[in-house]
């Protein structure tokens, strides 16, 4: 190998020396980063919300923080590196738009990022920080469910942070490794006081974000970073709110449930095709959107309807999410349940890199368990 | 301001018996309300010490030795600055009007604490005086402070915030995140240090081997001054000054007070179990802000052995009256329990607080029902 790179370094002729060079390696072997896990399905397009225009992931984030800069005067953004438009492009264009004092980037810092947002919200301005990656987002694990969580209530709701919402990208993107991949939602959802949001496609960030900015609770607002070019539907252009603490029942069955959230949600939409066509077994697909508060009505509904219940998310299955929900509805619908409650998560490992694609919870995996309780 | 060479001072006490000393203009009526509100709240400190000592409140933290950080700041503010606290400046609410009825009731977690009798004593707060209620953890207040003082700025209301905190908490993450937060974006905010010698146990030198708080503050383009803490117009002065320019200049400055906490930690703690008698004594007799600003009132003709008998007789009679009321005042109703965790009660809570009173239904003996407000 040493002898092949010298050779590499001493012409200038740069490629062909490179293919002589390194020629008895033989072809590369190709690992298939490039193949995602899931289909994206876009919704239908929305009716109700006036004149809808082609966007992706980001730029439907992009225009809700744009329809809340111009309609709230208190509104500011800021983060790490959002100044430019922001390591995944969501906030391109808002600086020249709204001025330095309203879209502006902070020091490296977390803790800071997150404290200084909370007294923001404190003073009554509408703070709006992002995270640069979800897996970052642990320096400021104090601030937000020691302060922010707990503002309103030890203070007697004299004083709150209200006003303050966390943008983060989140969740596997084909080669994020450990420290770009994470799926942080279960720390959160432990902690009364803060809401934890989920979306699955643009127009559901777009009207999920708008709620979280609205809403008068500290809200942690993750967007699926895998999603951000690769999913593409007409997002309307003016701004609306999708509710929060509301799942949604993307399609009925009477077979089994399966509940999932973010990218996910496009994988069991799969799973649900796969088990109709391969086993005849009808799927009621939920996306939770909301981890905290959950809604507990809607997921224990389906699942007195269809007597089976299987859980999907990326993070670890040990304490994951999923872990709640099963432990809910089986107080809820004990008497209810043909079989025990599935969790196809990943596994109880750091998120590896090159080993992504067997460690992800993938419509095989998901597949394999729903006609596991189907036969139980 | 000769900022690191020295400690800014004004020579408050013995040298104020000299001819000359000017005390700076401060009317007799703010000297004595200073020295009123220092000397109610050493009252009331010892008073609720004992009440812990007794088994009333569960706990309480005083503030001796330290009375002129307070009061000197607090006067420097206006009444709509912003005030982030740690635990121990109960003097700069006090000063800003909060009644010795909220104090108690705040430490007895009755049914008149605003805070809806949930956090543990001391940990006072007010939306009326703009004292940012206090929490447990140490300096996560300072980047929240730097945050609003952003927020302020943006509004253009010619307000500051104020923010307190220990010698130990600037060694906090959160310390280096609020300076550089503040400096970087510009905020009008004054961060001002109470270094009192000792993190519960820790003294200064096992806390930091640099030179104290203020020397930090050049490090993050920041503007410093170290003050004697114990001189209550040194106080006044460099928080009066800090004041106008944060405004004008949008910019942060740090004041680090030097004092002494002549008390205990809290009623956890017995500070004989790491510093000798000597040294308090030598603080609480030679270095002590109320006496210091007694000599000088004294000097001028505006206070003698009759008005401080009469006052101390008053103002123990004000705090004893307020006492034996928030020690009747039953706890806060259950329900509290429950409420403002979010701003609307959600689903989950509204089902755990009907298995509690479920629950009460068929178990209340074992319970102190009758404690609590219906």
């Amino acid at each position: 190998m040493a002898a092949a790179a010298r050779l590499v370094l001493r012409t200038a002729s740069g490629a062909k020396v490179l293919r002589a060079g390194l020629g008895w390696l033989g072809a590369p072997i190709r690992v298939p980063h490039a193949a995602a896990h899931f289909t994206f399905h876009p919704d239908p397009v929305p009716t109700r919300h006036g004149p809808t225009q082609k966007m992706n992931l980001f730029q439907s984030i992009t225009s809700a923080l744009d329809n809340t800069l111009s309609s709230d005067p208190t509104a500011v953004i800021f983060g790490e590196d959002v100044a430019f438009g922001g390591v995944f492009r969501c906030t391109v264009g808002l600086r020249d738009k709204y001025g330095k004092d309203r879209v502006f980037n902070t020091p490296l810092c977390e803790q800071g990022i997150v404290g200084f947002g909370i007294g923001v919200a404190v003073a009554g301005a509408t703070a709006i920080a992002e995270i640069q990656f979800a897996d970052y987002i642990f320096p400021a694990f104090d601030q937000i469910v020691n302060e922010a969580a707990k503002y309103r209530y030890r203070s007697g709701n004299m004083f709150d942070c209200g006003n303050l919402t966390i943008r983060a990208p989140w969740g596997c993107v084909g080669h994020g490794s450990l420290y770009h991949s994470q799926s942080p939602e279960a720390f959160f959802a432990h902690c009364p006081g803060i809401k934890v949001v989920i979306p699955r496609s643009p127009v559901q960030a777009k009207g999920l974000l708008l709620s979280c900015i609205a809403d008068k609770n500290p809200c942690i607002f993750f967007e699926p970073k895998i999603l951000y070019r690769a999913a593409v539907e007409q997002v309307p252009t003016e701004p609306y709110l999708i509710p929060l603490s509301q799942a949604e029942v993307l399609q009925e069955g009477s077979d089994v449930t399966l509940v999932a959230w973010g990218t996910q949600v496009h994988v069991m939409k799969e799973v649900a095709a796969m088990a109709q066509e391969k086993l005849g077994v009808s799927c009621e697909v939920i996306d939770l959107q909301t981890i905290l508060p959950w809604d507990t009505e809607t997921v224990c509904k389906s699942v007195v309807k269809t007597g089976r219940l299987l859980i999907s998310h990326e993070a670890p299955v040990t304490g994951g999410f999923a872990a709640e929900i099963s432990s809910t509805v089986q107080e809820e619908c004990f008497l209810n349940l043909e079989a025990p409650i599935a969790r196809v998560c990943g596994y109880d490992t750091p998120f590896p890199h090159i080993f992504e694609p067997f460690y992800i919870p993938d419509k095989w995996k998901c597949f394999d368990a729903v006609k596991r309780m189907i036969n139980y | 301001m000769a900022a690191l060479r020295g400690l800014y001072r004004t020579g408050l006490g013995a040298l104020c018996r000299r001819k000359g000393y000017q005390g700076f203009g401060l009317s007799k009526e703010m000297v004595l309300n200073c020295y009123k509100k220092m000397t109610l709240l050493n009252t009331m400190d010892r008073i609720l010490y004992e009440s812990q000592r007794q088994g009333r409140i569960s706990f309480y933290m005083t503030n001796y030795g330290e009375e002129g950080t307070h009061v000197g700041s607090a006067a420097a503010l206006e009444p709509n600055d912003i005030i982030f606290g740690q635990y121990r400046e109960a003097g700069v609410l006090m000063y800003r009007g909060f009644p010795l009825d909220l104090f108690m009731a705040q430490c007895y977690a009755n049914a008149d604490d605003l805070g809806k009798g949930r956090q543990m004593p001391v940990h006072y707060g007010s939306k009326d005086l703009n004292f940012v209620t206090i929490s447990s953890p140490l300096a996560t207040q300072i980047p929240q402070a730097a945050g609003a003082a952003y927020a302020v700025k943006r509004e253009n209301s010619n307000r500051v915030v104020i923010c307190f905190f220990g010698e130990g908490a600037a060694s906090e993450g959160d310390a280096h995140a609020g300076f550089n937060f503040s400096a970087t974006l510009e905020c009008p905010i004054i961060f001002f240090c109470r270094n009192n010698g000792y993190a519960i146990s820790t003294p200064t030198n096992e806390q930091y081997r640099g030179d104290g708080i203020a020397a930090r503050g050049p490090g993050y383009g920041m503007m410093s001054i170290r003050v004697d803490g114990n001189d209550v117009f040194a106080v006044y002065n460099a928080t009066k000054e800090a004041r106008r320019r944060a405004i004008a200049e949008n910019q942060p400055f740090l004041i680090e007070a030097m004092t002494y906490r002549i008390g205990h930690h809290s009623t956890s703690d017995d500070s004989s179990a790491y510093r000798s008698v000597d040294e308090v004594n030598y603080w609480d007799k030679q270095d002590h802000p109320i006496s210091r600003l007694r000599h000088y009132m004294t000097a001028r003709g505006w206070w003698g052995e009759e008005e401080e008998k009469t006052w101390r007789k008053q103002s123990r009679k004000h705090v004893m009256e307020a006492f034996e009321r928030a020690e009747k005042r039953h706890k806060p109703r259950l329900d509290l329990l429950f409420s403002d965790v979010y701003q609307e009660m959600t689903p989950n809570i509204e089902k755990q607080k009907e298995a509690m009173w479920n629950h009460l239904k068929h178990y209340k003996e074992q319970y102190p029902l009758d404690l609590y407000d219906k």
